[in-house]
């Protein structure tokens, strides 16, 4: 049987433009009939207050009043109180607000316990920038789906949009969670912590941390080489690099993890005792009825469904009589195992579809 | 009597060549209905709000199990390795577990194998533990060590020396200066750790690199999506001794875990699993349906041929 997608007949399309007709009615129906029929992004504003205070030495650490470290703190933090920490006298302190995005029903149910007088409950804003937000997040989403009637332009805008976002999100990130802290950190660690990096951690060996990185950007040069015209040859060498490092790291796990422990589990009795009656069953007080049947079962099978796939792979001998017949059984478990993997892959796609969909309803449409 | 059976004859005929011609017409069925289909199969359920009750399998019921195991006040390591691609089946799990581990008052130290994990991370502190757990201070009861790159060589290092890979949390803190991490500086120091897991870096790494350097030191329980499942199945039990299954697994431990540990408000928070399991079983009932549907077809097809010849 083949489905086709085909160019939609003259009949077929008024058929399907009827359908986005009904669709546009009933979302500009939604819209403006409805109080608050369209998506309204909202924030919980929370007010935040930090003070200066120094930390205060302990006796015997020095009297490095002078190098004493400031610390920026809440008001309410507890060691001030204790007396670790001390308010640094003539700084005023900072405040600020924090905006975190709630859905729209949580909002309505928190504006209405505050109108209550409820004062625990955070202040919740109508949000314009996240109200566009969400807009935006809609719009993208159809675009994705409006593929599935058939290619247009909205679908490359939003895919477009995906790449371009993906790519750059990506070289950010690497150049911001490796390079800097790893290569950059090491190399001119005063430099990064003054223009890019405050927070970057004092290493207690600077200089072998220095010279623990030219290696790398050695490395990372030669690498490199290959967009050169000429000596792509030298890039050959950061790769035996990296291909022997992760195969000696990907090794001993492999061993261990996957091969040995895998044959521990597989070696496991084929009559399986119910978890009480294993613990104090000996030869004498045996009875068939501490015997997990379906325990045993899953046993069985399990060790049946190893071993015949281990000769369905197993091409030293030719696949037939006793090997060929063991052979076939694995084929059975292989095809099983794909169709349960298949249907996981499907579950976990519509609940993809279905996250999408409640987001449309409950904060697009607000209808969930 | 001979013109009453040829009308039944003419009326079985037309009858037959009716249902050929419908199992025909699905032949060249044009995909866009179907895809109409399965976006009315999941978007009814949503609107009506069709949830089912779960009965909790074996797995969920291990991982729930794990954690209530071990004593009050352990000290746990929950890693966000995924992304927003992949919240729609992990982040259930991710805020069942926080919930579970915060009831049973357990000490939790988030990070993230994945750049967008830690932001994940931070809204389930935000949306649960914050929410439902008011008590809990950080650097007390919860510290975010942030994201960290290097894949499994951040296990590996993290085996024996956290503070090497972490000397920071999340917010620039030294590590030696919070009181939970305070003489903290391997993974065995840990009584339980759990993964809940995308992809690569993983559950797959930490059953690796983890729980191969030291299997007998901590539990280890994972979450993870439908497409990677089948990777893990094989550890469990002996080496993953919990495993959320995709978003049924996230539904049948929610029950597990709001049947003992309630909450009063915003308790949708933790229900987005069960939420999501009408939605599944309208769509594979219809996908059921069109697998049988297209075998009929196709059979019927194979036969008109055969009788043509």
């Amino acid at each position: 049987m083949s489905v086709t997608m085909n160019t939609p007949t003259s009949g077929n399309r008024l058929l399907w433009i009827s359908l986005m007709v009904f669709g546009m009615v009933g979302l500009s129906l939604n819209a403006f009939a409805r109080k608050d029929g369209m998506a309204h992004g909202y924030v919980e504003v929370k007010e935040v207050e930090r003070v200066q205070v120094t930390v205060v030495q302990s006796a015997g650490a020095g009297a490095a009043s002078a190098d004493a470290e400031l610390k920026w703190v809440a008001p309410t933090d507890p060691k001030i109180a204790s007396g670790e920490y001390t308010r640094v006298a003539g700084v005023a302190p900072r405040a600020w607000t924090v905006e975190s995005l709630v859905p729209a029903k949580e909002a309505a149910m928190m504006m209405t316990a505050r109108d209550a007088g409820d004062l625990t409950v955070e202040r919740v804003e109508p949000s314009a920038i996240n109200t566009f937000g969400i807009w935006i997040a809609a719009f993208l989403t159809l675009g994705i789906f409006s593929f599935l009637y058939r290619d247009n332009p909205w679908y490359k805008v939003a895919e477009s949009v995906l790449i371009g976002v993906s790519a750059a999100y990506w070289m950010i990130n690497a150049f911001w969670s490796t390079l800097v802290p790893n290569l950059f950190g090491a190399l001119a660690p005063t430099l990064v912590r003054a223009v890019a990096s405050p927070d970057l951690p004092v290493s207690s060996s600077p200089n072998s941390d220095f010279w623990l990185a030219v290696v790398p950007l050695i490395l990372g040069f030669m690498l490199l080489w290959r967009l050169a015209p000429k000596g792509g040859w030298i890039s050959i060498w950061p790769i035996a690099f990296i291909i022997g490092t992760t195969a000696g790291l990907k090794l001993v796990s492999g061993i261990e993890a996957d091969l040995m422990a895998q044959a521990v589990a597989t070696m496991q009795p084929l009559v399986v005792l119910n978890p009480a009656d294993s613990a104090t069953a000996t030869a004498s007080s045996f009875s068939f009825s501490a015997i997990s049947f379906w325990g045993s079962i899953g046993s069985v099978v399990s060790v049946v469904g190893v071993l015949s796939v281990l000769t369905y792979f197993f091409f030293s001998l030719e696949h037939k009589g006793a090997v060929g017949k063991t052979a076939r059984v694995g084929v059975w478990f292989l095809m099983i195992t794909f169709g349960s993997a298949f249907g996981l892959t499907v579950m976990g796609r519509i609940t993809l579809l279905a996250q999408r969909f409640e987001f449309l309803f409950t904060d697009w449409l607000n209808i969930g | 009597m001979t013109n009453t059976s040829h009308s039944n004859h003419s009326s079985n005929a037309t009858q037959s060549s009716g249902i050929r011609g419908f199992l025909a017409g699905l032949s060249s069925l044009d995909r866009r209905w179907i895809f109409l289909g399965v976006a009315l199969a999941v978007g009814i359920p949503i609107l009506l709000k069709l949830s089912l009750p779960e009965v909790p399998g074996p797995m969920a019921r291990a991982t729930f199990n794990a954690i209530e195991k071990i004593p009050s006040g352990s000290r746990v390591l929950l890693a966000f390795d995924y992304d927003p691609a992949s919240q729609g089946e992990l982040q259930p799990m991710a805020n069942a577990l926080v919930h579970h581990c915060a009831s049973r008052g357990h000490n939790i130290v988030f990070m993230a194998l994945w750049p967008l994990g830690k932001q994940l991370a931070d809204k389930t502190i935000k949306d649960v533990l914050k929410e439902f757990h008011p008590e809990y201070v950080e650097g007390t009861n919860y510290v975010q060590l942030g994201f960290k790159t290097g894949n499994e060589g951040v296990i590996k290092l993290m085996t024996t020396a956290i503070t090497e890979q972490y000397p920071n949390d999340a917010s620039g803190a030294a590590l030696t200066d919070i009181p939970l991490m305070s003489g903290v500086n391997k993974l065995s120091e840990f009584k339980l750790i759990g993964t809940i897991s995308a992809g690569y870096p993983g559950a797959k790494e930490w059953v690796q690199y983890a729980d191969g350097a030291s299997p007998e030191a901590f539990t280890l329980v994972a979450g993870s999506t439908g497409v990677q499942v089948s990777q893990l199945l094989p550890y469990y039990p002996k080496q993953l001794e919990g495993l959320l299954v995709a978003v049924k697994g996230a539904a049948e431990y929610e029950m597990l875990v709001t049947e003992k540990y309630p909450v009063a408000r915003h308790q949708g928070r933790l229900e987005e699993g069960r939420r999501r399991m009408g939605p599944q079983l309208v769509a594979h009932l219809l996908v059921i349906g069109l697998i049988v549907l297209g075998n009929v077809a196709m059979i019927a097809a194979r036969g008109a041929k055969g009788g043509a010849r």
